[in-house]
Formats: structure tokens, C-alpha cells, sequence
């Protein structure tokens, strides 16, 4: 977090001062580590069986929040007899069909529950995992499940589940998996307990490598459960805090250019089992919770974006939306580049040939386009990969056969246009307009603006069905400046919304699913409550209290804790005066606090919903999960989820290390794309395994930004760290003959690339597993170099497969294995040279 | 300055009134006396959020004769209290940028190098190659199972940046879901 | 009669003397950012010095100098590791020298001392500033903040400052041939703001301001980490009977000063000045004494 998070850190050094522990686990000794108090250093890729430690830990040693788990979580839920772990299956949960390689998720469901249908319906063959981001939820009778037991006991209970299933997550399976020795983990979990409860709460903070693996989504489940155990979920102190790396990040999945979500979180209509708007809001919205209004989440969406075309008779135009048959993520969208299936690209402020793993594959990709777009404020390797790219000096590309139309627009700087940000707390900031772009750069507004325009005026005749979508769509922004820049603020209206006689709203809870509201984004609805937009107030945080909810302003209505209703106890009050944060005013009969509160605010702690209730009527008064459709923490995850349940310890893809919890060694429904120009290296058990021994993950440094493109062009930072290095221990120099200072040469089966050998003592071998222990090497990558810039190096990410999460598709960069060696790469030819030889050795030939 | 400031503010005089050795006010040079801090000159201050990571620090962006003069943290933001990291700190050097573009470059078929291209015919051109793409990729009913509709062309997608703005990356959604792409992605996925 | 040389750190006459200010860098909080770095190159203008790679832990400017007035030291520092147990070799420094492993032996880590040290040095702004003391010109002065800065303006490059300073930070830019230093922000300071680098510093490791109330707080920190385990914590520079009189800029360090590259014990190079002054005199007046004697006595 010191490291790539520094002014978000200073908060962290506050705590620290004021007594707080910090503890820090990293394979990597960072900045963050310099001024912890504890410094855990693990194998990458094997979190889940340290946080699953703790989860049994805590489970063992019967440290859990009592309370806060019986009635906030669904620990007390007892789950379909269908229901068989890991424990049972060596590594699998029931449903698992292997020709599909992905799960039939019912017999993870509810005990009693005839049908459980997740938002995000699960399609056959192909994985929709999105799901998780959707409207979970089931069609519960009143918001309860069929059958609980309040006293945990239940074999089939989730508590018993969960107790079941990291029953073998011990202090020394930790050891012998991640390396940590016992007494360290020990310190750890211990700590977490002392400083939980009542009176204390504990955060955890990631930064979003924590995801980049083939189990990602479940990294982050494992500290769901502990902080749900703990009782750290939705009070101040506590949480699991996402420290995003780009400055809109979460601004670009609540307004998603994503393939699989509309704004919202609302999913993108699937062929199948979406034929019109009824059957897509009935199968993706629960009943209960606040996912039961999606019909008017989605048909204000629809007369957001096609207004007075948008009726009931047509039905809201829901046929104008296109549909997806799959994964259309932007990994699959590449695999068809480099066949030859995608004709343009336009890549707006982004950087795959440098970013993305296996990013060699992307550059060859790009090179079998008809045309490309990239925007950006200086030439990109993504830009200018037929020119200066890797493949080039291999001679695998020449600029004269690639066909590919490239148009390099400059883009604007933050300071030469006005628009919001959304922080990683959902806070959405608006900056002023400084002054105008230079040249022919220009904000993307202007671009997307004036290129729908100049397209429906080309297609104005048109009379083919295919345009009516576009011909019919709402596109009459205001423009101004001398640039004819669509108004932001126009844009913000609409995505607020407005009613039907075209005044602002200033909540979700007013939208209608009758097409008289229209609001381009549900969740942030009330952005521009009273025509004025909210984003923009700046009242100083030494002027109002220390939740500052007057600066910016955050959706969903201005909540800046979500779930809040859980730092009260089952009664409504404080769970202690320390920790006090929302709590029912009995008095005045609503909830009240420092924040807004995360609740129906007039449903009193002791409501119990009739029979037949639906959406927030249906949400228990003690139960503060309002999104989900029983109001429950979810320990235990019936549907959503396309790898499991319960988060589980798999190998990455590649790994030198056998798992010894089960005979299934990765997550078995990782999505792989096994073809010759995306190969992997031998995992364990395999033959070949010893060519790739080491451990290799990737990571950033605080004096640049991701791939490089905002900070390799600035002189004051590129001068810092000025050329690519990998760092090693002592040891591993020792035994590869590394010299400090000097070069080395990283391979894996993709490729090979050199790099400055920083020798450290900041990375520290490990023991792994047991009879013996077998020491592990790790070579840390910072990603942050390409062919241009003021300072170029080679880039990290060429050396990592393709190889994905299954439920989010994102890209397992942060563990595979590799070899190293002393020197500089070969050049030209005879890289691909010795590549070449590396992948003959691992299949067993001579070299 | 009058005849008696002049003498006043000779060296000597300042010299012999403490300055003993001449290594203070005496020593201090016409540009130094009058020295001010570029800001104090700004035409116009624009608050701002810096554009790296997404902590999302405040950022006072100071303006002069139309050029961006200075950027530093702001300390009314509750988040940040006026600090920034190396990288919020070099905002100023990324928006004058010795790397940056001012003008569209476009490369033509097996090209070897760059071209000038006017923003007009880039977004003239770019706005044809869509039409094009599309006419030829878009797929109505589902050819395999014709009841079920696609609506759709998989002839071209996006990846953005998650340095975007809220309000871009709803026109990129909306506009190019209208032309039924879906393959639109962001670096949120990477 | 007694001749002696003013060196107040308030030359100003009381209406325009401002309390003296500095620096208050607490490297026990520095998490090493170099936000300081930057944010100082940014407001100053002072260009990149890029000096490549160096394979010093993080460090890559190295030194304080012309082009780098805020400098982030980084420290990898060991406690005897297994089997090798001789103080002064480290593993990166065998590493780099390839020797490492050559006897077939390698350290087994255990789990015990390594730190990260980190710490943003700068100009002292000393109260006998030598290379003030030492400028011919008259480019360097004491402002009116007590602090020493650079005109750039008189400034002629003749490069005395540059040995007189006992730290090493004053520095001729190569392009140009001028001395070039920190200013402490010397025109944000006439607006009453803050130094750019003290703004910037996320964890307020570096702290502006009164130069008395600064060294009060820096004491009480010291206690209070001496107080928490950190025997080597220990204050640099604040002391006024020091060979410098005191530093503007000081430090909280959490080992010595030469860990962190600081001398142990600077001496403000004219020191003696005013002693070498009196001697000279005296033998002056001995030797014009001495002339008239003989000259009486060879009169005889």
C-alpha cells in the first residue's frame, strides 16, 4: 500500500502512531513491509490456504464474532443434501462435469429451495461467473431460507460446512504450503482475533494484484470470510478495501465498458435466455433485497439511451440491446484478433502491449487487423508495435506485410477537460476544466461524441433494422468551446436521470419500471439530485466531521460505509461507543448516525416481513446485507460463484509444488487457451517441471503507473527507476551465478526478456512442504517497461500465459514459473532461438 | 522608490544597519527582494483530482496566459490533505510531456513510418472503417437457432483505459452498444 | 580590541527578521516515496539528473546535488545472517562481486533483523553556513527565515561553496556552471506557504516549520520511540552546540549518521575563521612590530 498507495498510506502511518498493528503479507519485501510492524513473507499463489488458516483458526480456537455470525451471516443456513466438498471429492465440488470443465452449480443451493436462479443466468457450456457482480439472490419465500438452525449444529449447516472444510487449513499445512512458519501464522491470526470484536475491528487492505490469479475471485472470498467471522464487515475500522490502481477504476465497472455488464451491475442480455424484458428481469433479478426493483433499473436504463422510442408496446426497445452468447472478455476478443476473426480495435488510454499477460500474443494479434484506434496522450507499444515492437527485432514482423490501418489520435490530459473520477471508496470527485487541449488532442467525449455523430449522419437513410439502434438513440448533447465539446454535465444529468417531466432525481429508490424514469446508471442516481452536481462540492474536511460526507459524493446515496446497518448490533444500537456509526433512533422511529444510513430507514430492527414480501419488504430489520436477497453475509456462497462455494486452495496454473490438500492441484475451472503461441510450462508432476524451477510474479514500483504509459514519458519519474530489474536473493544469485548490478535473463516457454539483477535480501527464499522441505525461489518483475518512453526496457508481462479466473476472466499474472539465467538475452533471431530450446527441454528433448 | 529608500537599500547601508557581513538583507539581489511564488501570479486556480491511482487526491491546478503553470495537492481534500505521491507530483511534467502528441498520426497499410493526418479526415475516415466493419459483421437473428436473436457484430471491440472519466466511458457504452459491439472492455478486467 | 564576525542566523532588522524555520525529517515514518523528489523538481524547475540504474537498493540519484535537492536514501540493512557472521560483507555486496557461493556454502536466512531504512536528506540551512560564509559574490545570503539560498542572479559559478560545505549538498549544475541547492522554498515561503517537498510528503516524514517548536516536537518523538524499542533513535543536526551551530534541516534517525551517509560530526569549514583572522592580525601587528624594532635597532 506504501508502495503504490502512498497518500492512502498516510492513514495507515496515522494508525500506526495511534497504536494500531500493521501487519503486511507479501511474497515481496516492499515499502509497506519497511514500516510494519510484521512482515509475512509467502510463496505467490498460495493466500487462500493462508487465509483459510486463519478462517480455521479462527473456527478452532472459537475466536468468531458470535453474535454478528449467527444473526448477519448464513452460517446458521443449512445447504442442499446434494451438497458434496472438496473434502469429499479431492478437490472438486458436486456438479463438477468435466467435458465442460466448469460446475452445475444446484446442488450448492439452500436446503428446500425448488429453483435458484442467480443473477447472471448460468449458460450452457459457457461460464458466465460476471455472476458474482450481478443480483445474487434466490427466490426466497419472505427474504428466509427454507431451513436454518440457530444452533449451528446441523452437519448440512454453513457453519459446520465451512468448519468441515478448513479443518485441515492447520497452522502447519500453512507452513508446508506457503512457506510461513507456524508461529508467524500464528502471530497473525492471533492478532486478528485481539483486535476484533465489539470493541476493535480490523481492515484488510489489497492492492488488485491480489486478483490477478486463476482463483482471484476466491483470494478475495477467503477475507470475506474471515472479515464476516470476525464481524469486520460494514463497520468503521473494518472492511476489505480494494486499492484500485487507475484513477477511475471503479468508475469503469459502475459505468462498465465491460462486455458482460450495462451500468449498474445490471447484466448484458444473453441470447439464450433473454428473449425479451420480462424473461431477462425475471431471470437475473431475486425477488427480495434491493435487486427485486432491477425492472426499474433496467427499463430507465433503456429510456436512458433510446427515450421517446423506448415504450411498453415495444418494450423499451430491449431488442435494440445486443446480445452475448458467452465470453466476450477482452482475452477471447484477442485470441479471434490473432485469428484473423476481429476487424478493428480501438484501444482508448490503455496499454495491452505492454499490460496484458502474454502481451507478445496481443502485439501479434494487433497485427492482423484491418485498422486500429488507439488514443492516448503519447505513442503507446500498443500504438507502435509494427514500428518498434519486440517482433520486430525478432524479425517475426515486418512493417511492410503488416496490412493493418493504424490512426493515432492524441488524446487530452485530466487538466484540459472536466469529468468525474470515482475513487476506490465509490467516491466520485469532478475536476474543473484548467484549460483547453493543445493541437488535435481532445477529451474521449468529444471523440465518441462526434464519431456516434458523424455515424448516424452517414447512416441517416439508412432504412436496415440493424440502424435503428443507433438512429433512435439519444445523442443530442449540448456542445460548447471552441472544440464543439459535448457538455459533461449533460452526460451527467442523464446518467442521474430524470422523471417524466424531466427533473433531476434525486435517488434509485424513485425509479419506476412504468418508462417514466430514466437514469442512465441506478447506482449512481442522485449525482445530480436538485439539477446540481453533487461530485463537485468541495467543502474542506477540516470543516465537517470525519466521515466529510459533504466532499464529493459517493453512490449509492452518498453511503461512504456500505452495509452500515451492521456496526449496530441486532438492536439497533452501537456494538460499543467505540465503534458507534449507525443506529436505530427508537425516539424518532429511523435510523441515524454519522453516515447514511445503508437501510430502509424507517424499518425498525425488530420488522419481520409478512409473507409474499418482496424486495426491501422482504429484508429482515437484523439483517444488514439488503443487496443480497436473504439480507445475509454470505460465508458460504449458494450461487454466483462458477469455481465453488467456498474458496479453496488451488497450485497456480504453473507451479513448481504439488498441493498436498488435494489430488486436484489448480483450480479446475480456470480457463485455459492451450495453442502454440499461448503455451504453458510444466507444472508439477509433469515432465519437464525442472527446466522452469523458480517462482516468478510481477508487481509495480512507486515511481511508475501499471504499463508505463503516464509515467515512462515524465522525465521526474522515469529518472527514479530508469531501466527494467528483476530482483532476487542472495541465494538464488549465488546458485544461477547472478551478479549484482549486471543482467540477467528471464525465461519462460512464451519468451525470454533481460533485466538488471537487483540481488536483495528483500526477497527471501522459502521451505515448501514437508520431507523434506524443498527451498523456493522467487524472482520479482516489476511490469513497467516497453519499447518507448523516456526509459525502455523490456516487459515483464511477455513472459506469463494467458491463463484466466474463471468468474472474472482476469488474468493470472502474479505466480507462474520461469528460469533464469546470468547475461543479456540473445537479439534478433536467436531469441526465438532460445525459446525454442527452452520448449524442447520441457518436452523431454535433448537440447 | 524614493531618493531615501535608494540610500536605504544601498548594501553598504543595509551592511552597516546589523548586516555585519553582508550575508543577509544586504546580500539579497533586486529579482531576490521581489521574489514571489509562481502561483501568487496564476490567472486561475482549477480544482482537480489527480489522474494515477485511485486513491483520488485533490489536486489545484494553477493557470497562467492559458498554460497550466503548476499542479499540487489541495488541502481542503479530506482524503488526501494536500499530499502527493511521486507521481501526483509529476502531473505537471505528464501534461508537458516531452513525449506527448499534438496531432493525429495515421499509418497507412504495410507503412513504414508515421503520416500526418488531419483530425477531420482521421474522424471522417475512422467513422467509415466502423460503417464498413459493421455492415459486413452484423449478425441479426442467430444463424444456427434463427428464433433467437444476436443483434450484434463481434467485427469490433474496445479496450479503454481506467483513466477514463465517468461520462466517456457511459458514451462508449452507450454509443457503440448501439451499433451493437459488445466486445467493449477496460482495463478493469486486466 | 576583540574583532568579530556576525554569524546570527537573524541578520534582519526586527521588523523584517521572521522566526526561522526548517526542517524536521522524521525517517522513522519516511516510507520512501520521493514525492519530495519530485514535488521539489516540479515547483523548482530543476531537470532530471538521471544517472541510470544503480543497483542501489531503490536509489537511483544518489546523492544530493545540483539537479537533486531532496534526496531518499535507502539503506538494505543486515543483522549477521546464519552461517556468515563477519560484520561489513553483505550478501549483495559478495553477490556483486560474484563471489557468492563460491565455497559452496550458502547462508541460511533466519528469521531475524533486516530493515529498510529510508531517509530524505537536504540542504542543512545551517546556522554557520560555510558556504555562505565562503561566497565571494554575494549569491548566497541568509534570508530572512534564517534559511540560505542561492541567488541565481549573482551567482558566478566560481564553485567555493562547493568544498566549504561539510555535507556535500551544494552542487555546480553542468550545463551552466552555477551552484544550485535547496531553497527551502524560499519564494512559497514569502507567501507564507509551505516547501513543496513537505506539502507533497504523503506521511508528513518531513515537517515545516518553526525552527524552536520543531526541535521541541522532534524530542518528544525521540523519547517516544526510544520508549517503543528503538534504541538508535536519535536526533541529527538539531543540536545548536554542534560544528554547524545547528541545522535549519534535521533529522530523526533510527541508526548513525554514517548509515545513512551523514557525516558524524560536521564542521562548519570557517569555523576557525575569525581564530585564522586574529592569529593573522596578531602576526601582522608583530611582524609590522617586529619591522619597526629592527629597523630601530638597526638604527642604533
Amino acid at each position: 500500500m506504501a508502495e503504490c498507495h502512498p497518500v492512502g498510506f498516510q492513514w495507515v502511518m496515522e494508525a500506526k502512531l495511534r497504536g494500531a498493528k500493521i501487519i503486511h503479507v507479501d511474497p515481496r519485501f516492499t515499502r509497506t513491509s519497511a514500516v510494519a510492524d510484521l512482515h509475512v513473507p509467502l510463496r505467490a499463489g498460495t493466500d487462500i490456504a493462508f487465509l483459510g488458516g486463519i478462517v480455521n483458526y479462527i473456527i478452532e480456537h472459537r475466536r468468531w464474532f458470535d453474535e454478528y455470525v449467527r444473526r448477519y451471516t448464513n452460517a446458521e443456513v443449512i445447504i442442499d443434501e446434494r451438497y458434496a466438498d472438496t473434502e469429499d471429492l479431492d478437490g472438486f465440488f458436486s456438479g463438477w462435469n468435466p467435458e465442460s470443465r466448469s460446475y452445475d452449480p444446484t446442488s450448492w443451493q439452500y436446503d428446500g429451495m425448488e429453483t435458484f436462479s442467480a443473477g447472471g443466468q448460468r449458460e450452457e457450456g459457457a461460464i458466465l461467473g460476471e455472476a458474482a457482480h450481478y443480483a445474487q439472490g434466490g427466490q426466497l419465500q419472505g427474504g428466509e431460507p427454507p431451513n436454518i438452525d440457530p444452533t449451528l449444529e446441523h452437519p448440512r449447516c454453513v457453519f459446520q460446512l465451512l468448519k468441515r472444510h478448513y479443518a485441515r487449513y492447520t497452522p502447519e499445512a500453512v507452513e508446508e504450503i506457503t512457506g510461513v512458519p507456524r508461529e508467524v501464522f500464528i502471530e497473525v491470526a492471533e492478532s486478528l482475533c485481539d483486535n476484533s470484536g465489539r470493541e476493535r475491528t480490523s481492515a484488510f487492505c489489497y492492492a488488485v494484484g491480489w486478483t490477478q490469479h486463476s482463483v482471484g475471485v476466491q483470494y478475495i472470498r477467503t477475507a470475506a470470510i474471515v472479515q464476516l467471522l470476525l464481524g469486520n464487515i460494514g463497520r468503521p475500522g473494518g472492511g476489505i478495501l480494494a486499492l484500485r490502481g487507475h484513477t477511475s477504476i471503479q468508475g469503469s465497472t459502475d459505468i462498465p465498458t465491460l462486455y458482460n455488464i450495462l451500468p449498474g451491475y445490471i447484466p448484458m442480455p444473453h441470447s439464450h435466455s433473454h428473449q425479451n424484458l420480462a424473461e431477462f428481469i425475471d431471470n437475473n433479478s431475486a425477488a427480495t433485497g434491493y435487486w427485486g426493483h432491477m425492472d426499474a433499473y433496467m427499463t430507465s436504463l433503456l429510456k436512458a439511451w433510446w427515450g421517446d422510442t423506448a415504450t411498453a408496446q415495444n418494450d423499451y426497445c430491449f431488442d435494440y440491446m445486443p446480445r452475448i452468447t458467452g465470453d466476450h472478455s477482452v482475452y477471447q476478443q484477442i485470441l479471434k484478433m490473432r485469428d484473423g476473426e476481429v476487424e478493428g480495435f480501438f484501444v482508448m488510454g490503455e496499454n495491452p502491449a505492454v499490460g496484458s499477460a502474454n502481451s507478445k500474443l496481443h502485439r501479434l494479434a494487433m497485427a492482423e487487423l484491418k485498422w486500429l484506434v488507439v488514443r492516448d496522450t503519447s505513442i503507446t507499444e500498443s500504438a507502435s508495435f509494427w514500428k518498434d515492437g519486440p517482433e520486430i527485432e525478432t524479425g517475426e514482423l515486418r512493417a511492410q506485410d503488416i496490412e493493418t490501418e493504424i490512426f493515432f489520435l492524441p488524446a487530452a490530459s485530466h487538466v484540459e477537460k472536466a469529468g468525474s473520477f470515482t475513487n476506490t471508496q465509490r467516491l466520485l470527485q469532478w475536476r474543473e476544466q484548467a484549460v483547453e487541449p493543445p493541437g488535435d488532442c481532445r477529451s474521449e467525449l468529444w471523440f465518441m461524441y462526434h464519431l456516434i455523430r458523424r455515424i448516424r449522419e452517414k447512416l441517416a437513410e439508412s432504412t436496415e433494422a440493424r440502424d435503428r439502434p443507433i438512429l433512435d438513440l439519444t445523442w443530442n448533447y449540448p456542445t460548447q468551446g471552441p472544440h464543439d465539446d459535448p457538455d459533461p454535465e449533460s452526460v451527467v444529468a442523464e446518467i442521474n436521470g430524470w422523471d417524466a417531466d424531466g427533473k433531476p432525481l434525486s435517488a434509485y429508490t424513485q425509479l419506476k419500471a412504468d418508462g417514466s424514469t430514466a437514469c442512465g446508471c441506478w447506482i449512481y442516481c442522485g449525482w445530480y439530485a436538485d439539477g446540481v452536481n453533487q461530485a463537485a462540492r468541495r467543502k474542506p474536511g477540516s470543516e465537517q466531521s470525519w466521515v466529510a460526507p459533504e466532499w464529493g459524493w459517493a453512490w449509492p446515496a452518498n453511503r461512504r460505509i456500505l452495509y452500515n446497518r451492521a456496526s449496530a448490533d441486532p438492536d439497533g444500537n452501537p456494538w460499543s461507543e467505540r465503534k458507534r456509526y449507525v443506529w436505530w433512533d427508537a425516539e424518532q422511529g429511523k435510523w441515524t448516525g454519522h453516515d447514511v444510513p445503508d437501510f430502509k430507514p424507517d424499518t425498525s430492527p425488530d420488522y419481520r416481513p409478512a409473507e409474499g414480501a418482496t424486495a426491501e419488504d422482504a429484508i429482515r430489520g437484523d439483517k444488514p446485507f439488503i443487496m443480497q436477497a436473504d439480507g445475509r453475509g454470505w460465508l458460504f456462497v449458494p450461487s454466483g460463484l462458477t469455481d465453488g462455494p467456498l474458496p479453496t486452495h488451488f497450485e497456480p496454473h504453473e507451479s513448481p509444488f504439488p498441493n498436498p490438500l488435494y489430488g486436484q492441484a489448480a483450480n479446475p475451472a480456470r480457463q485455459q487457451f492451450p495453442r502454440p503461441d499461448n503455451p504453458s510450462n510444466p507444472t508439477f508432476g509433469e515432465p519437464g517441471t525442472e527446466v522452469f524451477p523458480y517462482v516468478m510474479t510481477t508487481y509495480r514500483l512507486t515511481e511508475h503507473h501499471t504499463a508505463g504509459g503516464m509515467s515512462r514519458v515524465v522525465p521526474h519519474l522515469s529518472e527514479l527507476q530508469p531501466e527494467f530489474f528483476c530482483e532476487v536473493s542472495p541465494e538464488l544469485a549465488a546458485e544461477r551465478g547472478l551478479q549484482h548490478g549486471g543482467w540477467a535473463t528471464i525465461v519462460s516457454s512464451r519468451s525470454a526478456i533481460e533485466a538488471r539483477v537487483l540481488v536483495t535480501e528483500r526477497i527471501r527464499p522459502l521451505r515448501i512442504g514437508s520431507d523434506p522441505a524443498r527451498t523456493v525461489h522467487q524472482v520479482g518483475l516489476p511490469y513497467h517497461w516497453g519499447t518507448r518512453g523516456l526509459r525502455t526496457g523490456d516487459s515483464a508481462n511477455d513472459l506469463f500465459p494467458l491463463v484466466l479466473d474463471p468468474n472474472v476472466h482476469i488474468q493470472e499474472v502474479k505466480a507462474a514459473t520461469c528460469d533464469i539465467r546470468p547475461g543479456r538475452r540473445p537479439r534478433g533471431a536467436q531469441l526465438l532461438e532460445l525459446v525454442d530450446d527452452y520448449r524442447r527441454r520441457m518436452q523431454g528433448e535433448a537440447a | 522608490m524614493d531618493l531615501r529608500d535608494l540610500v536605504e537599500n544601498l548594501p553598504l547601508a543595509r551592511q552597516l544597519r546589523g548586516d555585519t557581513l553582508a550575508l543577509g538583507p544586504a546580500a539579497q539581489s533586486g529579482p531576490t527582494a521581489s521574489l514571489r511564488p509562481r502561483t501568487a501570479t496564476a490567472d486561475r486556480v482549477a480544482k482537480s483530482v489527480c489522474p494515477y491511482c485511485a486513491v483520488g487526491c485533490g489536486q489545484r491546478v494553477y493557470v497562467k496566459d492559458e498554460r497550466v503553470i503548476q499542479i499540487e495537492g489541495d488541502p481542503d481534500s479530506p482524503i488526501s490533505r494536500g499530499r502527493l505521491c511521486p507521481k501526483g507530483s509529476a502531473s505537471l511534467q505528464y501534461v508537458h510531456s516531452p513525449m506527448r502528441e499534438y496531432g493525429v498520426l495515421y499509418r497507412r497499410p504495410h507503412g513504414t513510418d508515421w503520416e500526418p493526418l488531419s483530425l477531420e479526415q482521421a474522424m471522417d475516415m475512422i467513422a467509415d472503417r466502423v460503417i464498413d466493419t459493421r455492415a459486413r459483421t452484423f449478425v441479426g437473428p442467430d444463424p444456427d437457432e434463427p428464433e433467437r436473436k444476436l443483434n450484434r457484430t463481434l467485427g469490433f471491440g474496445h479496450l479503454g483505459g481506467a483513466t477514463l472519466d465517468n461520462e466517456e466511458n457511459y458514451l462508449i457504452k452507450k454509443g457503440f452498444s448501439a451499433l451493437g459491439a459488445i466486445q467493449i472492455e477496460n482495463q478493469a478486467r486486466i | 580590541m576583540q574583532l568579530t564576525l556576525h554569524r546570527s542566523a537573524a541578520p534582519y532588522p526586527p521588523e523584517r527578521q521572521r522566526p526561522r524555520v526548517g526542517f524536521f525529517t522524521d525517517t522513522s515514518i519516511c516510507i520512501g516515496c520521493k514525492a519530495c523528489e519530485v514535488a521539489c523538481k516540479e515547483w523548482n524547475n530543476v531537470p532530471a539528473d538521471d544517472c541510470g540504474f544503480s543497483g542501489d537498493s531503490y536509489d537511483n540519484t544518489l546523492a544530493l546535488g545540483a539537479d537533486t535537492w531532496r534526496h531518499v536514501a535507502f539503506i538494505e540493512q543486515r543483522r549477521p545472517l546464519g552461517l556468515r557472521e563477519e560484520p561489513g560483507t553483505s550478501l549483495v555486496q559478495e553477490a556483486a562481486a560474484g563471489q557468492l557461493g563460491a565455497d559452496g556454502e550458502l547462508p541460511v536466512h533466519e528469521d531475524a533483523g533486516f530493515r529498510w531504512l529510508m531517509s530524505s536528506d537536504v540542504c542543512k540551512h545551517c546556522t554557520e553556513a560555510a558556504c555562505l560564509e565562503v561566497c565571494p559574490t554575494g549569491s548566497l545570503f541568509r534570508t530572512e527565515f534564517g534559511t540560505v539560498v542561492v541567488q541565481e542572479d549573482v551567482c558566478n559559478g566560481c564553485g567555493y561553496c562547493i568544498p566549504a560545505c561539510p555535507f556535500g549538498v551544494i552542487d555546480q549544475r553542468k550545463d551552466d556552471g552555477r551552484a544550485w541547492k535547496c531553497t527551502l522554498c524560499y519564494d512559497r515561503l514569502r507567501d507564507d506557504m509551505e516547501p513543496a517537498c513537505a506539502q507533497a510528503c504523503p506521511t508528513k516524514s518531513i515537517q515545516f516549520g518553526e525552527l524552536e517548536e520543531l526541535r521541541a516536537r522532534a524530542e518528544r518523538r525521540v523519547e517516544q520511540l526510544r520508549g517503543a524499542g528503538e534504541p538508535g533513535a536519535q536526533l541529527y543536526g538539531a543540536d545548536p552546540q554542534n560544528g554547524v551551530g545547528g541545522t535549519g534541516a534535521f533529522f530523526l534517525l533510527l541508526d548513525e549518521p554514517e548509515t545513512y551517509g551523514l557525516p558524524p560530526d560536521p564542521v562548519d569549514t570557517t569555523r576557525d575563521l575569525t581564530e585564522i583572522w586574529q592569529t593573522a592580525a596578531l602576526a601582522g601587528a608583530m611582524l609590522v612590530a617586529g619591522s619597526v624594532l629592527a629597523l630601530i635597532g638597526s638604527r642604533r
